[in-house]
């Protein structure tokens, strides 16, 4: 959009640029590459998949036909997709409060640190840069319902121990603790950077104010100063949140009762178990969406709020 | 600690710092520093980047602790006092402001801190706590007075992002000024400003530091706002106090060459001088009539003002070779190339009118000799301190009194 806006204004008028004389085409010229990038790797196949999600295309199949919104309309009837859907948003109301909170925490009292403040700050973001899907085994074993060590510690300290993967009233809650491993450690090195970037004559001048309790610091500089810092890691928390798929492929395959189904992996069983890939086209339009608005809702609210 | 003050008391105090070290790993930034500063003081700080001025002023302010000495404030030891008992207030070079505040928050911030309740400064809900509106309506109260002050009424719903530079500063003085604390510190407040509001800011705060009586403690790296605001300068080089005199003292009789050097602009002129064992000054290979107290090489410092072109009545004379001439309208500073020292130019400040009368009467030659009055000329020994001045060469106006009690005696 912009690139056309931009060269609109330009017109017809040929413009001189260190001395030359240069023809306004030239300057689609020059956009081409990445026009032709932008299309073919990001417009084009959304384009397809909003089209597919109109017909009953099934993968491997040699023909389709047009359904309009019929699959919207399945969808709209399903219990299971409306099932998936509210799972995400718990998953998502869960993680993004947390791995935020504990990210912002971590980042601020690593640093703090006089010494090992890189040993820390390796140490809590090794989660992201392992594997998940390797991890997720690791925390099946954890948080196993008969051999994991956190039930052993549970019944030392006497209470119950818990079934994380086989109570539908559990599940979400285990999944969103390994969501909050694995996210706050890529957060807290967002808040560091972000930490880093307050000017040191702002803690100086709040104490000489009078500000000399650090909670008090903390909310009058500190977290104020971050403001860009966490909306942007609020953002994409949510996203990737919204994203959650290789824990629950890999532990849970939205079992128990289906208490653990998201939106991706229904999609992906709709797509690639059951090749309907014109209704699992209609739930990626869906995802995108709510994706779309999720971004749009926070940079709005946030933006008038963070940006002094 | 500290004690109440009480009203109608002018707000001052002393400030007594003696022996202030600080180290940092291996450098000593301070070197046992010590300055006393009157009630209701103007000084400076003054010195290159890195001499340790900022550094003193934070430990002033209890932001950092020193590693020796300490500091008084009023007569009582404020070492162990974190910078809020301290009753002091600071105003940074970056202003410092909170840049999510408004104006009137800003201002208020300091007077909230002490006079409400920690519970009733919670964010949001600290308002509905009991008790406070007195308090409250005291703060905005204060906070409008001291923005009049200021004439920053206008803008104290705005944020610090809407301000120019200069507003800026005015509410960074005016979150100082609310508490009305004993002791001002200002860490290079106009630096950050164009020169033009600089000079006129540099107005604003000598008549500020009239008004209020407080004592300031000034630090900057520019010699200008150190002499034209001051009370008395405080010179600091690598870790330590220089001198410490008046602003006309320090011009006129600088301790240490480095003094001479750092006060004055453009920079004092330095010429390699020399002493035989009788005492005879020779001045750029010239022997002179003049005698010294020591024996080997030293330093002539003549400002640039004291210089100029021989008419044949100087006694210093340099030849030289005029480089180039530099008007400044009122002024015209003459850069003159020579073989005295090592640094082998030297600048020379003189009117307009006596320019334009040299290149009437064809005195200005490429090559011209410039002169000076020997009761001018600053002597600095070979370790940079300032020695007595040349001898037989009596300041101009005690010459004539000197010869007439030569005759009475003779």
């Amino acid at each position: 959009m912009a690139m056309v806006l931009s060269s609109g204004a330009s017109r017809a008028v040929s413009r001189r640029r260190l001395g030359a004389e240069i023809a306004p085409a030239v300057a689609y010229w020059f956009a081409t590459p990445s026009v032709i990038l932008l299309v073919g790797t990001l417009l084009l196949p959304i384009a397809v998949m909003v089209t597919m999600s109109f017909t009953d295309y099934e993968l491997g199949a040699l023909d389709y036909s047009f359904l309009g919104f019929d699959n919207y309309a399945t969808l709209w009837k399903d219990k299971a997709f409306w099932r998936a859907l509210f799972n995400t948003i718990y998953y998502v109301a869960l993680v993004v409060p947390a791995s935020v909170v504990i990210g912002l925490l971590l980042a601020v009292m690593v640093n703090g640190l006089k010494h090992g403040r890189k040993l820390y700050q390796i140490a809590f973001f090794l989660p992201v840069t392992s594997t998940l899907i390797a991890m997720a085994t690791v925390w099946k074993y954890l948080l196993h319902g008969t051999i994991g060590p956190v039930n052993h510690l549970l019944t030392a300290i006497g209470l119950p121990a818990m079934e994380f993967f086989g109570n539908p009233s559990l599940v979400m809650p285990a999944l969103a603790i390994i969501g909050v491993w694995s996210l706050a450690g890529f957060n807290m090195v967002l808040f560091t950077a972000g930490l880093t970037a307050i000017p040191q004559e702002l803690y100086e001048a709040s104490a000489v104010d009078g500000i000399d309790n650090p909670i008090e610091r903390f909310f009058t500089v500190t977290l104020p100063m971050l403001g860009p810092t966490t909306m942007f890691v609020v953002i994409t928390t949510s996203i990737t949140a919204f994203k959650v798929f290789d824990t629950v492929a890999v532990l849970t395959r939205g079992g128990p009762q289906g208490a653990s189904d998201v939106l991706l992996y229904v999609n992906y069983l709709e797509g690639f178990q059951y090749m309907r890939i014109g209704l699992a086209s209609a739930i990626t339009v869906v995802f995108l969406g709510i994706i779309l608005l999720l971004s749009l809702i926070q940079a709005k609210v946030l933006e008038r709020k963070v940006h002094y | 600690m500290v004690r109440p003050k009480p009203a109608g008391q002018s707000m001052t105090a002393t400030v007594s710092i003696s022996s202030i070290e600080k180290n940092f790993g291996a450098t000593k930034t301070l070197k046992g520093v010590s300055v006393d500063i009157a009630a209701g003081e103007f000084l400076t700080l003054v010195g290159p980047s890195g001499c340790g001025k900022s550094t003193l002023l934070r430990i002033l302010a209890g932001l950092i602790p020193q590693d020796g000495g300490s500091i008084h404030i009023d007569g009582a030891p404020v070492d162990h006092l974190p910078p809020r008992a301290r009753d002091v207030s600071m105003v940074f070079q970056s202003y410092a402001l909170y840049p999510h505040m408004s104006v009137r928050e800003n201002i208020a911030t300091p007077l909230k801190v002490r006079r409400l309740s920690s519970a009733a400064r919670w964010p949001v809900v600290g308002r509905m706590m009991p008790g406070q509106a007195v308090a409250r309506a005291a703060i905005a109260e204060a906070v409008n007075q001291v923005a009049g002050q200021v004439e920053i009424e206008a803008l104290l719903d705005r944020r610090p992002a809407q301000l120019s530079g200069g507003q800026r500063q005015r509410v960074a003085l005016a979150r100082a000024m609310v508490r009305q604390p004993r002791v001002f510190l200002m860490d290079e407040p106009l630096s950050n400003l164009d020169a033009r509001l600089r000079v006129h800011m540099r107005g604003e705060l000598s008549e500020l530091h009239r008004r209020l009586g407080a004592t300031f403690i000034y630090v900057t790296h520019d010699q200008v706002e150190a002499m034209t605001m001051s009370s008395r300068v405080a010179l600091m080089m690598d870790g330590e106090i220089i001198q410490v005199a008046t602003p006309s003292e320090i011009y006129a009789n600088p301790v240490d060459v480095r003094v001479a050097r750092f006060i004055g602009s453009p920079e004092i002129n330095l010429l390699d001088a020399r002493a035989d064992q009788h005492g005879h000054v020779s001045i750029a290979g010239r022997t002179t009539a003049f005698r010294s107290d020591t024996v080997g090489p030293f330093t002539i410092g003549l400002r640039p003002e004291v210089l100029a072109i021989d008419d044949g009545s100087s006694e210093i004379v340099i030849d030289s070779r005029l480089q180039r001439i530099e008007r400044l309208g009122h002024d015209v500073l003459l850069h003159m190339r020579h073989d005295a020292g090592s640094k082998k130019s030297m600048t020379l400040r003189v009117s307009a009118a006596e320019l334009d009368a040299l290149q009437a009467n064809g005195r200005l030659n490429e090559n011209v000799a410039v002169g000076a009055r020997a009761g001018s000329a600053l002597l600095f020994g070979a370790d940079g301190k300032r020695l007595p001045g040349l001898h037989g060469a009596a300041p101009p106006e005690l010459v004539a009194y000197g010869l007439g009690l030569r005759a009475v005696g003779a």
